[in-house]
């Protein structure tokens, strides 16, 4: 008898959130963490069915804290490991995603957005976590977030998402919205062969003062648990060696800068755009499912010969500064469109404003996906 | 002249000179227990990982001992253990932490590993108070005292810790005393033969805080009255509510052997794969 493939190589019609499990299981996730959450829970359902076939551990656990913190446990334990969530989770997480950033551990978080505040509507998408991913946990730090806007890119996103962690040691989110974690479309999941993987580097030998475990801009070999290395990872401040130090100044200087420089240099690396906006006076500039009514926007703008053009954010955090500058420079104007009252236009606004006048359009009414015809009526107003 | 070393030094990080610990502070005793216990059974420290939170207790292992440590956020170290577990099966994990630290801001993780019989050993460290923010009423704290936080005396009650785990489902739990090294020791180590979770709860001097609250005043006299109102379980049994009253009640109070979490994830993988074929 042949032996079962482990991943479900083929062309699919499948919802996002089914996208995503087969991207976990592609990237060869062994644990994941959840509790039930709309619009994520399918995530972790089907996880529940196809992890365990696949060789993965999985914990249904009491709340999201303790799913955060059970997956980086299992990080630490040497296993590629993920939680899933939406909004909601991702505020009680916030705490323990600043451990993960701390302690350097590759991790990986879904959030399937949704809108709020508080509890908000549960089964509505809404692009509500942009910031709070980013500047949630207490103290200054960098992770990484990335934005699907199909059922492909759940898939091919949370695999990249796996590689990013694993490659720098930090938590990456994949920033789905309800919209596109249900959206349901053609997904082409290729052959196992085709499929890259990386995996964390691993400390080898000798005692953790002899090793710089911790604080290595070019991201260190990771002291994984069980292996004798005798590892000394903590959440409070320390130095290179996982010492913990609350009285060395510039110990604390490094403890903060040193993991925010490991992702910033490799920034152009990490960083993903889409840009298609040469000869246009006006760049709209959007990410996640918006970015598909902006699409057809501009279609229909150009089709009635109005120089309009797109950058799409594949990559909201580190943040695509230079990418939004060179965008800026190039055109009249910009016109940032997002399903949230503007969470990145600050950011956007800050490299573009500079250059060109920098505009604002939401959704219609919020929670409602950017109708074409209504961004078009925009782009006229702005270009007449 | 050769220089003596503690039987135990052995265990420690070399680069740690001195502990955090308070004089007259119960840590030290339990640490030896801890390790005692470890050596007794055979186990290297390789054998084991450690996890801790935030508090007093929570730095036993982190930075002390030369191990595998994981120092957690305030109320976590459960959770994170408990991924450990899953992903290092063969390796005993431990989490040492306070009663601040378990059962108030963590006290959700800690009744749902004991319900999920997950194979993990808790040391908990119970010194009636939050002895390292400095002296502030706990979910421990006894009725009646006064504290920084409760200056006219604690209105709250206090959590009977080793009864909640039980009750809970924990299939090993224990409590006992600083002024118990040897019954410690010996259910440390039932603890870590005990496939399921385990927690042994260690009723533990805090001078500075606690005895200075509880006007008990120094180490010796809190040991002194752990001594005198130490009640083995099996007579509490016996003993009218009243008659408790002020009372610790030691001992274990449940060993039972029933489905562990972890086993039966594997066992539960195996028959599904065999099935497949």
């Amino acid at each position: 008898m042949g032996e079962a493939k482990r991943i479900n190589t083929g062309t699919h019609f499948m919802m996002g959130n089914q996208a995503c499990v087969e991207g976990v299981i592609a990237a060869g996730c062994g644990f994941a963490a959840g509790y039930p959450i709309t619009p994520a829970s399918e995530v972790f359902n089907f996880l529940c069915r196809q992890m365990p076939k696949a060789g993965g551990t999985l914990l249904q656990t009491e709340d999201e804290i303790s799913a955060v913190c059970s997956a980086i446990g299992a990080s630490w334990a040497g296993l590629k490991s993920m939680t899933v969530t939406s909004g909601p989770g991702i505020s009680l997480m916030q705490e323990n995603i600043g451990m993960a950033v701390a302690t350097e551990t590759p991790l990986v978080i879904v959030d399937v957005q949704r809108l709020g505040p508080s509890t908000g509507v549960p089964s509505v998408g809404l692009a509500g976590d942009m910031v709070q991913v980013a500047r949630g946990s207490h103290g200054d730090y960098q992770i990484v977030a990335i934005c699907p806007e199909s059922p492909q890119e759940m898939f091919d996103m949370t695999v990249k998402a796996f590689n990013l962690a694993e490659e720098y040691r930090v938590p990456v989110f994949v920033m789905a919205e309800g919209f596109v974690g249900h959206m349901r479309e053609r997904v082409v999941i290729p052959d196992e062969s085709e499929i890259k993987l990386v995996r964390r580097k691993i400390a080898e030998g000798g005692v953790p003062l002899t090793r710089c475990d911790f604080l290595d801009p070019d991201v260190a070999p990771m002291p994984i648990f069980g292996r004798g290395l005798k590892a000394h990872v903590t959440s409070s401040c320390h130095d290179e060696h996982g010492s913990r130090n609350l009285s060395d100044p510039d110990v604390m200087h490094r403890y903060i800068m040193k993991p925010i420089e490991k992702i910033l240099k490799k920034r152009d690396r990490i960083v993903e755009v889409e840009a298609d906006y040469e000869g246009a006076k006006l760049v709209l500039i959007s990410y996640g499912a918006v970015s598909r009514s902006s699409r057809q926007a501009v279609a229909m703008a150009r089709a009635e010969g109005l120089k309009v053009g797109t950058l799409r954010l594949k990559t909201a955090w580190p943040f695509p500064d230079k990418e939004v500058r060179t965008a800026a420079e190039s055109a009249d104007f910009i016109l940032v469109l997002e399903n949230n009252t503007g969470q990145m236009y600050p950011y956007i606004k800050a490299e573009s404003a500079h250059a060109c006048k920098t505009l604002f359009l939401g959704p219609q009414l919020l929670g409602q996906i950017h109708d074409p015809q209504y961004i078009l009526a925009k782009i006229r107003e702005i270009l007449k | 002249m050769s220089e003596k070393i503690h039987p135990l030094k052995k265990h420690m990080r070399p680069e740690v000179k001195k502990t955090t610990f308070c004089p007259g502070c119960g840590a030290g005793i339990i640490t030896q227990a801890l390790l005692r216990a470890i050596d007794e059974l055979g186990l290297t420290m390789d054998d084991c990982v450690f996890v801790s939170g935030i508090g007093c207790s929570a730095w036993i292992p982190s930075p002390l001992l030369n191990v595998d440590t994981l120092h957690t956020t305030h109320g976590r170290p459960i959770a994170y253990a408990s991924g450990v577990k899953l992903g290092l099966p063969d390796k005993h994990v431990i989490v040492v932490s306070g009663d601040g630290d378990l059962s108030a801001i963590g006290g959700n993780h800690l009744i749902h590993a004991a319900r999920r019989n997950i194979d993990l050993t808790v040391i908990l460290v119970n010194n009636g108070i939050y002895g390292m923010t400095g002296g502030q009423t706990a979910p421990t704290t006894p009725h009646g005292l006064t504290t920084i936080t409760s200056p006219y005396g604690n209105v709250e009650h206090e959590f009977d810790i080793a009864r909640l785990v039980t009750a809970a489902g924990g299939s090993y739990v224990a409590r006992w005393t600083a002024y118990h090294p040897r019954q410690l020791t010996k259910s440390i180590k039932k603890g870590l033969q005990k496939k399921g979770f385990a927690m042994i709860e260690v009723i533990s001097q805090c001078p500075v805080q606690f005895g200075r609250a509880s006007k008990q005043g120094s180490a010796v006299n809190m040991l002194k009255n752990y001594k005198q109102n130490g009640v083995r379980i099996e007579k509490a049994a016996k003993m009218e509510a009243a008659e408790l009253q002020g009372k610790i009640v030691e001992g274990e109070f449940a060993d039972l052997d029933k489905p562990e979490l972890v086993a039966s994830c594997a066992a539960a993988l195996q028959a599904r794969m065999g099935g497949n074929k």
